[in-house]
């Protein structure tokens, strides 16, 4: 980011570089599909194409989620380095589950019906980001490390409480939980693609509405304002629309922290400007050649069963050092 | 010094009180009663005592580490748990359990201390890299660089089934003390013991390195000291009773609110409090649901990022 672009050339016969970067992610993402879909299958394929086929809609729409809500929420809060996850959602995450398990015990974990279930955990963890983010983002102006350090300390906070209801289980329901909460991208739950797609689209119907209000946003609030956005109303709507999203990835496959920034980051400095019509399309590309085409690797390739998500933790870690680092360096 | 003593007698009275708590009946009519081989005495000098000298032991301990840490660093948001630190023990630890579980528990505690050495070393070596002006980016780092070990070690762990050893590392927890079990924490005295004959040159290395040569002092060796301080006591609280998160961090923090910074005089201050602060929470940890026991860590990590909190929204902070 701290060197310019050089300007660019136009020619009748050249793409511009977004463009082409879409196109290269398009393509890399429809052979990941092909080959997650068919590689290794053995046996009747009408079987093997509807088992894979819901494994694929959950990762599509995981990495959809994953990158749209980051993106937004990147923009919201005009910076490069938070995301969702960062500000203590995966905690509260495990919160909820390991809650359920304490208070309900491990037979409701299996008893309840897990669509309501679902709702129920999307619903909680809305309403609470709802809260966190009004309280952080609307109110006075605050410093981004220091917002990151508050929403580190209250993922602390929210492990902490589960930790504690963790400790008075039995080991037997332990083992129950610890399987739901590790991040699993081989095991998405199939009863829940349904709603998790009625879900995601009605956002995303809301989120197209407002599309040209992000590159106007992503200026920054005074700018925002100036040019007659309504700022206060727009930034409630994108961010109860990042809060529901955040919640259908993490309760498909669990608590990723880092993806959505490894995401992001890649995208924008893949597209090369900001502007959301190029970006948000190459996250979710980048999200499904990340998660779709990592799965196939380690899946079929490398035989591995938890090892992607763990990956992604690690690259995106380093990847939040660098940024940082070469934030406070210039 | 009458605040200092008035203190050190509140302490005290919370090791009395910490002394008596428990599901077994020991009283002083009980003990009077059974007289030398009673049941009480056994349950006095074999579990109650030696839990309430780890408590004292691990809270002073820990709290003189995040002092030191935060002298060496020159930032008041650092201690081992936010420095990648105990992370790098509990790696350490970790491993030698794999490689070498046959070791006695003194040699797997030296394996953790040097690992958390070269922890600490590698961040400090990023700060020195990359010199980061604002005072929260260190902790920032620090916190991130302890989420990328800790995933490795998870990783392992989880590969070889020992997520629940790493659970049980990772979470500070002193109901398993008993005598046998708990004296590798005396080495935590020395290192308090250390850190206050070394406190001026800690204070000074603190000013940078210039100054400190100026000085006339070695600069390496004091900076030395202190990452050793910092990781034998990370790595013996670790080793003997599991980590105790923000205990380095808050309690120095609230010292320097009430008395200042002159480490001479603050580190009895913070010795005593992390060591009153450890034992409050072990027996509220142990009242709130008798007679089951709630670990200090849950206890240290609610009390804890809640007095964090309270410290970084506390001023405003200046423009960056």
């Amino acid at each position: 980011m701290s060197e310019q672009a050089l300007p660019e050339i136009r020619s009748p016969f050249r793409l511009s570089r977004p463009a082409l970067v879409l196109i290269g992610l398009s393509v890399l993402a429809i052979i990941s599909i092909v080959l997650f879909m068919t590689l290794g299958a053995k046996g009747s394929w009408s079987f093997v194409l509807s088992f894979r086929g819901k494994k694929l809609l959950g990762l599509l729409l995981v990495a959809y989620s994953v990158a749209v809500s980051t993106i937004l929420f990147q923009t919201v809060t005009n910076n490069r380095i938070l995301t969702p996850s960062i500000m203590g959602f995966d905690a509260l995450y495990v919160l909820i589950k390991t809650g359920v398990v304490f208070f309900l015990g491990v037979g409701a974990l299996v008893a309840i019906d897990s669509q309501i279930q679902f709702l129920v955990e999307v619903l909680v963890m809305t309403a609470f980001s709802g809260i966190l983010f009004r309280w952080l983002f609307l109110g006075e102006e605050r410093s981004l490390h220091l917002l990151v350090l508050v929403g580190i300390i209250f993922g602390v906070l929210f492990r902490s409480l589960s930790q504690f209801m963790q400790r008075m289980l039995d080991p037997g329901a332990f083992n129950v939980l610890q399987d739901t909460l590790f991040a699993s991208f081989s095991t998405t739950d199939p009863t829940l693609l349904g709603i998790s797609c009625i879900i995601v689209a009605a956002v995303s119907a809301v989120g197209l509405r407002m599309m040209h209000t992000y590159d106007v946003l992503s200026l920054g609030r005074a700018q925002a304002i100036n040019l007659g956005v309504d700022y206060k109303r727009t930034v409630v709507i994108i961010l109860s629309m990042v809060a529901v999203l955040v919640s259908v990835s993490t309760a498909l496959v669990g608590p990723v922290t880092f993806f959505g920034l490894l995401v992001a980051t890649l995208a924008h400095s893949l597209v090369g400007n900001s502007k959301h019509r190029y970006v948000l399309p190459a996250a979710i590309l980048l999200g499904i050649v990340a998660l779709v085409g990592g799965q196939t690797l380690l899946e079929r390739v490398f035989a591995f069963d938890t090892a992607l998500s763990i990956i992604i933790e690690f690259l995106g870690g380093i990847v939040f050092i660098a940024l940082v680092l070469r934030r406070s360096a210039r | 010094m009458p605040a200092l003593i008035l203190a050190f007698v509140a302490t005290l009275i919370l090791g009395v009180v910490s002394v008596f708590v428990g599901v077994s009946d020991v009283s002083i009519a009980s003990l009077l009663a059974g007289g030398g081989g009673s049941r009480a005495m056994d349950v006095l000098l074999i579990s109650r005592i030696p839990r309430t000298l780890a408590l004292v032991l691990a809270g002073a301990s820990m709290a003189i580490a995040g002092l030191v840490m935060q002298m060496i660093v020159r930032n008041r948001f650092v201690e081992p748990s936010t420095t990648g630190t105990s992370e790098s023990a509990a790696l350490g630890f970790l491993v030698v359990t794999l490689l070498a579980p046959g070791w006695p528990l003194m040699a797997k505690m030296g394996v953790a201390a040097v690992f958390a050495l070269g922890g600490t070393a590698l961040f400090l070596r990023i700060l020195r890299v990359v010199p980061l002006r604002d005072v929260l980016m260190v902790p920032l780092v620090g916190i991130m660089l302890g989420g990328i070990i800790g995933a490795l070690t998870a990783f392992i762990a989880y590969r070889t089934n020992l997520m629940a050893s790493l659970l049980a590392w990772n979470m500070g927890d002193f109901s398993g003390v008993i005598r046998g079990r708990y004296e590798l924490l005396w080495i935590g005295l020395v290192c308090c013991i250390l850190a206050y004959i070394a406190a001026d040159r800690f204070t000074v290395a603190g000013m940078g390195k210039d100054f400190t040569t100026n000085l006339g002092l070695n600069y390496q060796r004091v900076m030395m000291l202190g990452l050793v301080i910092v990781s034998l006591v990370s790595a013996v609280v670790l080793v003997s009773v599991g980590s105790i998160p923000f205990l380095g961090l808050v309690v120095p923090n609230l010292v320097s609110l009430l008395i200042g910074d002159n480490m001479r005089r603050t580190v009895p201050w913070v010795a005593i409090g992390g060591a009153g602060m450890v034992l409050a929470c072990d027996i509220v940890g142990r009242l709130v649901r008798f007679p089951y026991e709630i670990p200090i860590a849950v206890v240290m990590g609610v009390v804890g990022s809640a007095i964090f909190l309270y410290l970084l929204l506390r001023t405003p902070r200046g423009a960056k």
